[in-house]
């Protein structure tokens, strides 16, 4: 593990940096403490959710995904790789927010399903339950591991204390925070810590631009720095897939990363899904994913470039540092690519607005962690005790535990922050973990939402034999028979379980008995009747500009338009 | 009383969630503007490749906050009343 104290990378903080942040902090909580004191109709209104615009729904499922790790995986990722890091945009999320706006929202809205683990409980019965709430338990755990990391190397570079220290610190910031806030402050918390990042993340990209004499001067710097010019340009992309063929590196990114990581990922993430349940109508629900899409096209622009900046003028990161980084060995600097925001920070920053940076990546980790924590917390205490091993106990008693357990989870979580450290671009780290976890359950839910017939056994094996085998496929490239050095390994590894889960599930399913169609109304598509699905277009709906297929349409337009400009 | 064909609604108020990220916007935006305008020295400026970034993003910011109260002024939330229907 690196220790970033030692090659003294600090950030210059001072007094008004520090009052910015308690500001928020202050502003945060209070809020939070105001909602449980008074019980207001308004608050109630945001906290829970009833009959919200599309709007507020739409900014809300936005911010649930602009996180710190999404700020600093790509970030980190830009400067490894450059432009092509947009395909997480572009071909990634972009077109898989449209596609569950389009296709799977009406079906949600529709059916009522209201968590991916409820859904495997009424489809496949117990066992496909218990599968996919135990993975998706541990998931939440190791991505808390990537949350809290992040959060310890901000006071790392704070305060400059080792990060073995750092990160506790930071958990007991989190569970402090976790105690004193509730999720009342936790919901707001999410929304305001979009705009501060925002607020931090523009100014940063502009400055940083002037630094290295604008675009033209950072395309200049970028072709002669290790890695060339190839970082210019999104298409193919063999750097970020490791193949060394541009046919295979193009099929791996629109399969691997844009079909199978993005589409699982997107429409099976209840955490995002809920937030556009929460709208007034079936239109609405299905606007927030597509009104979400839009400022989602152009976060790469403060996001990467700012990462590329940071790749050609940090000294530490610059020159022979960044190529040992890409050759896979650690820098003479000590630092990673994790680093490259918070460097550029140090470097270009000023008091002030170094203070608004710093608060809005605190506010994100805590927003990530805090999220984490709950989705863990509610998953284990109702899904897996609840269900399986205490049942029929009063209300207070599963209170209790899910405290003990958000407790528990906070010191998991530092374990699995180690487990994080130990990569040098947490990117790598997350998509490993997304073709785990998010590939076969995707291949799962599909199948089991669009084919009335498998069955049961078909539910939970393919979810197992999935996952276990992008598992081999992390292995192989573990231990070197195979060898694909970017992020090509987890595209590779979400496509072998993607695939293996729609096998295993065919042949099972064909060698048991499927469920009468009687119980699988409303779960399957072709079982729920068609007006469940369909959406009113007068009143608050009326208008072209609320119709959500026209609304996709542009948003596709735009994002073709960017993919061919870069 | 006539009975109204319209449901009962009020206001969200200082809830409005535009209204709190523009209280954030506002008061970080005022902060860096004095910051920039009259606290920048030479070695801030040098450092921010020579633009005076406080002052910049202190007014942007300050800008983004008058865009989202009028917003919120012009268009406010109505919250459905939580009423049981006596009448």
């Amino acid at each position: 593990m690196h220790v970033l104290a030692a090659a003294n990378l600090r950030l210059d903080a001072s007094a008004i940096d520090y009052v910015l942040l308690a500001f928020y902090f202050v502003l945060v909580l209070g809020i939070g403490y105001l909602a449980r004191r008074q019980v207001s109709t308004s608050l109630d209104f945001f906290l829970s959710g009833r009959s919200l615009p599309a709007w507020v729904t739409g900014l809300a499922f936005i911010s649930a995904n602009l996180g710190a790790i999404e700020v600093m995986g790509m970030s980190a990722n830009g400067a490894q790789y450059g432009l092509p890091t947009a395909h997480y945009f572009w071909i990634g999320a972009v077109p898989a927010m449209l596609f569950l706006g389009v296709v799977m929202m009406p079906f949600y809205y529709g059916s009522k399903v209201r968590s991916v683990p409820e859904f495997m409980l009424r489809r496949f019965g117990p066992a496909a339950h218990w599968v996919n709430s135990a993975s998706f338990a541990l998931a939440q755990i190791l991505i808390a591991g990537a949350n809290l990391y992040l959060l310890a190397s901000v006071v790392n570079l704070l305060l400059g204390w080792p990060i073995w220290v750092s990160i506790i610190i930071a958990a007991a910031i989190v569970l402090t925070y976790t105690a004193l806030g509730g999720l009342s402050a936790a919901i707001y918390n999410e929304v305001l810590q979009f705009f501060v990042i925002l607020a931090a993340l523009i100014p940063l990209t502009i400055v940083g631009l002037y630094k290295v004499g604008g675009w033209s001067g950072l395309m200049d710097k970028v072709t002669g720095s290790p890695g060339g010019a190839e970082q210019l340009h999104s298409w193919p992309g063999n750097q970020l897939t490791g193949f060394s063929s541009n046919f295979l590196s193009v099929l791996g990114l629109v399969f691997g990363l844009g079909f199978v990581l993005s589409f699982g990922y997107w429409t099976t993430n209840f955490v995002e899904v809920q937030r556009a349940m929460a709208s007034k109508s079936m239109s609405a629900a299905r606007r927030t994913p597509i009104i979400g899409a839009f400022p989602k096209m152009f976060i790469p622009f403060i996001v990467i470039i700012p990462g590329m900046i940071a790749a050609v003028t940090v000294t530490e990161l610059m020159g022979q540092n960044k190529q040992a980084l890409l050759d896979g060995q650690s820098a003479p600097s000590g630092a990673t690519f994790n680093d490259a925001l918070l460097l550029l920070m140090r470097d270009v920053l000023p008091n002030g607005i170094l203070g608004v940076a710093i608060a809005g990546l605190l506010a994100s980790f805590m927003a990530g962690m805090a999220a984490n924590l709950s989705s863990f917390n509610t998953v284990w205490t109702y899904d897996i005790w609840q269900t399986y091993i205490k049942k029929n106990r009063p209300d207070g008693y599963y209170l209790n535990l899910g405290r003990i357990v958000t407790a528990i989870a906070t010191i998991l979580a530092i374990g699995t922050a180690f487990i994080a450290s130990t990569y040098s671009n947490l990117m790598d780290y997350l998509q490993t973990l997304f073709s785990f976890f998010n590939a076969p359950l995707f291949a799962t839910f599909i199948l089991g939402m669009f084919w009335k017939r498998m069955t049961k056994a078909a539910g939970w094996s393919g979810l197992v034999f999935g996952t276990a085998s992008a598992i081999v496929v992390f292995v192989l490239n573990e231990t070197g028979t195979i060898s694909l050095p970017g992020q090509g390994a987890s595209f590779v590894a979400a496509i072998a379980a993607f695939v293996v889960d729609i096998v295993v599930s065919v042949v099972v399913t064909y060698a048991t008995q499927p469920k009468p169609e009687t119980e699988l109304v409303g779960l399957v598509y072709s079982l729920t009747p068609k007006s469940t699905r369909e959406h009113s277009t007068t009143g608050d709906d009326a208008g072209w500009y609320r119709n959500p297929v026209l609304l996709a349409g542009i948003a596709l337009a735009i994002t073709i338009v960017l993919n061919i400009a870069f | 009383m006539a009975t109204e064909p319209t449901p009962r609604t009020r206001k969200a108020g200082a809830f409005d969630i535009r209204l709190i990220i523009a209280l954030l916007t506002g008061v970080y935006g005022i902060v860096l503007t004095i910051m920039g305008a009259a606290f920048t020295n030479d070695a801030d400026i040098t450092k921010a490749a020579g633009v005076n970034i406080n002052l910049w993003a202190g007014i942007g910011m300050l800008i983004f906050t008058a865009l989202f109260v009028l917003w919120a002024l012009v268009r406010p939330i109505r919250v459905p009343e939580e009423e049981p229907p006596a009448e």
